[in-house]
């Protein structure tokens, strides 16, 4: 086409042009009103969201406090540990990954793929734990691989060190990861995912105390998720150290006591409710706990004498004759015991029943039915009184209470009575029932913490105390009064004993260990009194009918105190299938002797250490008067 | 004939204000890549725009009534090139748009075809456009052609963005031209009938590009997916409020948030580093320059120099719309640079050489 012919002065329509301005102006206009909508409405909102993107939280885990014995000396530490995580959201092709992960962190891939599977449907954000404590060697791995995997990271934790080989392992407890459970539970609403709680023993009854509060970093990130500055940090606050109550002396004596044998041993100090030391077996190790094998928690749970199982607080058995105590003091308080006469001839009938003795006593009143554990005696006391008399002085010393020591899972035990037989079995109660219990057979049932309290209790002329294995200095009240309200139970009480009464049941005692059950772990110079108990685990007619074997051994039980009135020690011994009492008497026999000796010592050692010091004090307060006053004289 | 009278009647007004532009440019470059590894970017900028200045002085000394007569055959080798991209080009991020020339530089021949398509739409209307006339249905039809099979080609590659970019040459000549409105209303009522067909027999949009639109409508629903560019880009425009967090201080931008901060999402790292007040500065700055463009178009010789000029702003406010348009959640994701502001060559260049054109026509508007 020839471009020249085409008129000139020929125009394209003025009025479109201009108005064309006016479509400009329009466009740039809806531009700017959203603008307006993003930088001046919706500023502070987009300000937040941008400081969410580039700053990250990144935790400071605070320490958990340690565990000391009532002496300072220390028995729960902690070491510094480092553990690798995987970050979901910076991984490019995870499974590609996987082989060089799994060999330089040594985990097997099935492992890892567990993991992951198990933690599918967390948030993308939160870290997977993938290992815990990696040794220096997993650690430069990790970091020479910053690169290739961006998807691992370090952090630095504290861990508990606990003591080997399971010592007072029930006691302090262990901690672990906090459940789904839990974290559904109202108890666990300041707890987060990942958080390590107590869970069992002190560190599950004070993880208030011990667990402290973490801080935090806020750290600047890129897009990447590469940390490129820190805008401030919260510090962590530590827990808060523990002081137990426990001797660790007397916790080592008990430990050895109780070794290879099944069964738990509780020593307490009857003024204040202080335990002095607590240890149940078999026992288990918290320390695998943290790198829990298959094998390892196989055995433990296959394990039928429950090595979990806190005995001094859990085992709820038959107390045998160590309950003659309280029926002593039922039976004097209630002014039936104190003229009774029983001539034992190896048994007596009750109720068209014959009730068997272990011997013929003869004569036996309240003096010597104690010490000589007359079951015959204790047959008729229990036939005079009847069940519900019985269960309200055992209930009042704690029986079928549960002590409020403050730790988890206390047992309560069992009392039985007219009321709790038709409660629980709807059946009313047979006189013929009561005659067993008078001896802590049948349906009784009671923890070896328990019967310490109450028979130390009525040692210390009625006046019980609420067992407790922290020393409550230094623990604010607030979590004090918490955690007491967490394990209530009957606590500090005074139940009525007349002073002849309490003189009568306490002298009988002392003759137990001089001419009675346990007169072989008699201790010169010691005035060790105190109870034993064989009892029965299965009637004579199903022992007869399953023919032996050492689990129908009976149980051993011992309390034993020293000295006999208002006494500074409490020990109740619990050995089961250890057969007679009299064998848990010396067990609670070599307990006393160290506690004992260690007192005396300490007091000698003070003696010796005081009298130099005095010396020295003065003969330098002598120098400095001399020199400061030269011209005095 | 036209007489050329010397660089006297250059737009030196209109350079003021796009010179102004490219140096706010040069500087938020500078700022949005000074922490990563294309560190120096602004200064490669400053060549190009070197360039283009070189570029528009001498295509301004040109007269454009010979640009309108090799149009044809600029067309031509245009639509040849096109193809030639199609079968040799360098595939980069899935889509053939580049020609390698060799020693490390690169033809993006889809940029040049814009100025072809003006000047050969003027072309055609001229002489069947002016006041009191009307396009028939054939010169409509033609119209449609003539951008229709570039458009074509150049979504072929794939590249939605360019592509669209055509369309306001098409809008600007039509409605220059003296399109009727009933012709307008049939037209895109077919287009809308055709959309619903396509849409309905299962040619839709391409997978990535599907993902970009649904990302605009929630950009919440994929936050690290398709969602994330979207509303980074927010975020970064948002947080600057009203003053901005001031130079070298965008978050958004200096950590790596903000994707591409140097070409396609500059606007968006201007917004957060200068607020509201620089963001309204820059539109103020566009507002300028389009109207002084507009006021070219009208002092225009002829009719094919007011149409070059109005293609030319056509589409200078098409890609703002929609460049700025998706820095703030208006528009999805199409990956068009924003004219002036924007890093790249080709860019920088294309801009520089319709201004060039635009000088030209101005310098040439008293008739003998």
């Amino acid at each position: 086409m020839d471009t020249r012919h085409v008129e000139r002065k020929e125009k394209l329509s003025a009025v479109k042009l201009h108005a064309s301005q006016y479509i400009i102006a329009a466009v740039l206009l809806v531009l700017a009103v959203g603008l307006w909508r993003l930088q001046v409405l919706g500023a502070s909102n987009y300000r937040v969201l941008a400081e969410q993107n580039r700053v990250r939280k990144v935790p400071v885990l605070a320490p958990r406090g340690k565990i000391f014995d009532r002496e300072g000396r220390i028995i729960v530490d902690n070491y510094p540990s480092v553990s690798c995580y995987l970050l979901r959201e910076q991984q490019k092709n995870l499974d590609a990954d996987l082989p060089l992960i799994a060999a330089g962190l040594h985990l097997p891939i099935e492992q890892i793929e567990a993991t992951l599977k198990r933690y599918a449907y967390a948030p993308k954000y939160q870290p997977l734990p993938l290992k815990q404590d990696i040794t220096p060697d997993e650690q430069a791995f990790v970091e020479a691989h910053r690169n290739e995997l961006p998807e691992l990271e370090t952090l630095d934790e504290q861990r508990r060190l606990y003591p080997r080989d399971g010592f007072a392992a029930h006691l302090i407890g262990y901690v672990g990861e906090v459940s789904e459970n839990d974290l559904n539970s109202s108890k666990y609403a300041a707890y987060s995912p990942g958080d390590v709680v107590g869970k069992s023993g002190v560190e599950q009854a004070y993880d208030g105390v011990l667990r402290g509060v973490d801080g935090s970093r806020n750290v600047v990130v890129n897009s990447h998720g590469k940390e490129v500055g820190q805008l401030g940090q919260e510090l962590a606050t530590p827990g808060q150290d523990i002081h137990l109550t426990i001797d660790l002396d007397i916790q080592k004596a008990v430990e050895k006591q109780l070794e290879g044998r099944v069964g738990g041993i509780v020593v307490m100090d009857p003024h204040n409710g202080e335990i002095l030391a607590m240890a149940s077996r078999p026992t288990f190790d918290p320390n695998q706990f943290l790198h829990l094998s298959k094998a390892y928690w196989s055995s433990i749970v296959n394990d039928e004498d429950h090595p979990m199982m806190n005995k001094t607080i859990q085992a709820q058995l038959a107390p045998g004759s160590t309950f003659k105590i309280i029926m002593s003091m039922a039976g004097l308080q209630e002014g039936v015991a104190e003229t009774l006469q029983v001539n034992c001839t190896g048994g007596a009938d009750f109720y068209g029943h014959y009730f068997k003795c272990d011997r013929h006593h003869g004569g036996v009143n309240i003096n010597n039915a104690i010490p000589l554990s007359c079951d015959t005696f204790f047959y008729t006391l229990a036939n005079k009184l009847g069940i519900d008399t019985m269960a309200k002085y055992a209930t009042s010393v704690g029986i079928s209470q549960r002590t409020g020591i403050d730790l988890p899972e206390e047992a309560s035990g069992v009392m039985p009575s007219t009321a709790w037989k038709l409660k629980t079995q709807h059946d009313k109660w047979y006189a013929g029932e009561t005659i067993s219990v008078g001896i802590g057979q049948g349906a009784i049932e009671a923890t070896p913490l328990q019967l310490a309290r109450a028979l130390s209790g009525i040692a210390s002329g009625g006046v019980l105390r609420r067992p407790h294995v922290v020393l409550p200095e230094g623990i604010p009240p607030e979590q004090l009064s918490a955690v007491q309200s967490t394990f209530s139970g009957s606590g500090d009480k005074t139940v009525p004993l007349t002073a002849a009464n309490w003189q009568t049941i306490t002298d009988a005692m002392a003759q137990t260990t001089i001419m009675g059950t346990a007169a072989a772990s008699h201790m010169e110079g010691i005035d060790f009194i105190g109870k034993t108990g064989t009892a029965q685990v299965m009637s004579h007619d199903a022992l007869a009918r399953s023919g032996g074997g050492h689990k129908t051994v009976p149980n051993s039980w011992f309390v034993g105190m020293a000295p006999r009135r208002n006494p500074d020690i409490v020990v109740a011994v619990l050995w089961q299938n250890g057969d007679q009492g009299a064998n848990s008497a010396k067990l609670a026999a070599n307990i006393i002797d160290t506690f004992v000796t260690k007192q005396r010592k300490a007091a000698g050692n003070l003696h010796i250490a005081e009298t130099p010091q005095v010396d020295e004090a003065d003969k330098s307060k002598m120098v400095t008067a001399a020199a400061s006053s030269p011209t005095g004289q | 004939m036209f007489r050329f009278r010397g660089f006297r009647d250059f737009d030196w007004v209109l350079l003021g204000f796009v010179m102004l532009l490219s140096l706010i440019s040069v500087l938020e470059i500078r700022s949005a890549t000074e922490m990563t590894k294309f560190h120096g970017f602004h200064q490669k900028q400053m060549i190009f725009l070197l360039i283009g200045i070189v570029v528009m002085f001498a295509i301004s000394a040109l007269d454009y009534h010979r640009l309108l007569d090799i149009a044809p055959w600029a067309y031509g080798v245009s639509i040849v090139s096109l193809l030639a991209v199609l079968v040799v080009g360098k595939k980069v991020l899935g889509a053939r748009r580049w020609i390698n020339l060799g020693g490390g530089a690169h033809f993006q021949p889809s940029e040049w075809v814009k100025l072809v398509l003006i000047i050969a739409m003027a072309r055609y209307l001229w002489g069947r456009a002016g006041e009191g006339r009307d396009l028939s249905w054939s010169d409509v039809g033609k119209a449609f052609a003539l951008v229709g099979i570039p458009m074509a080609l150049v979504l072929k590659q794939p590249d939605l963005g360019t592509a669209l970019t055509y369309l306001p040459v098409l809008v600007v000549g039509l409605f220059l031209g003296g399109m009727r409105l009933k012709q307008a209303g049939i037209v895109l009522l077919g287009l809308l009938v055709l959309g619903g067909v396509g849409l309905a027999t299962g040619k839709r949009l391409k997978p990535y590009q599907q993902k970009r639109i649904d990302a605009f409508i929630n950009p919440d629903t994929d936050p690290k997916g398709s969602g994330y560019q979207i509303r980074q880009s927010l975020i970064a425009v948002g947080s600057g409020g009203v003053w901005g967090k001031g130079m070298n201080k965008g978050t958004q931008t200096q950590g790596d948030f903000l994707p591409i901060p140097y070409t396609d999402f500059i606007f968006a790292a201007f917004c957060e580093e200068h607020g509201f007040v620089g963001a309204m500065g820059v539109l103020f700055l566009y507002f300028l320059i389009l109207v002084r463009l507009v006021q070219n178009a009208q002092t225009a010789a002829d009719p094919p120099g007011t149409l070059i000029v109005m293609g030319i702003a056509g589409i200078m406010l098409f890609q703002i719309a929609i460049n700025i348009g998706m820095c703030v959640g208006l528009m999805p994701v199409t990956g068009i640079p924003l004219p002036l502001m924007s890093y790249g060559g080709s860019s920088v260049i294309y801009t520089f050489l319709a201004l060039g054109i635009v000088m030209n026509i101005r310098m040439r508007r008293f008739v003998n």
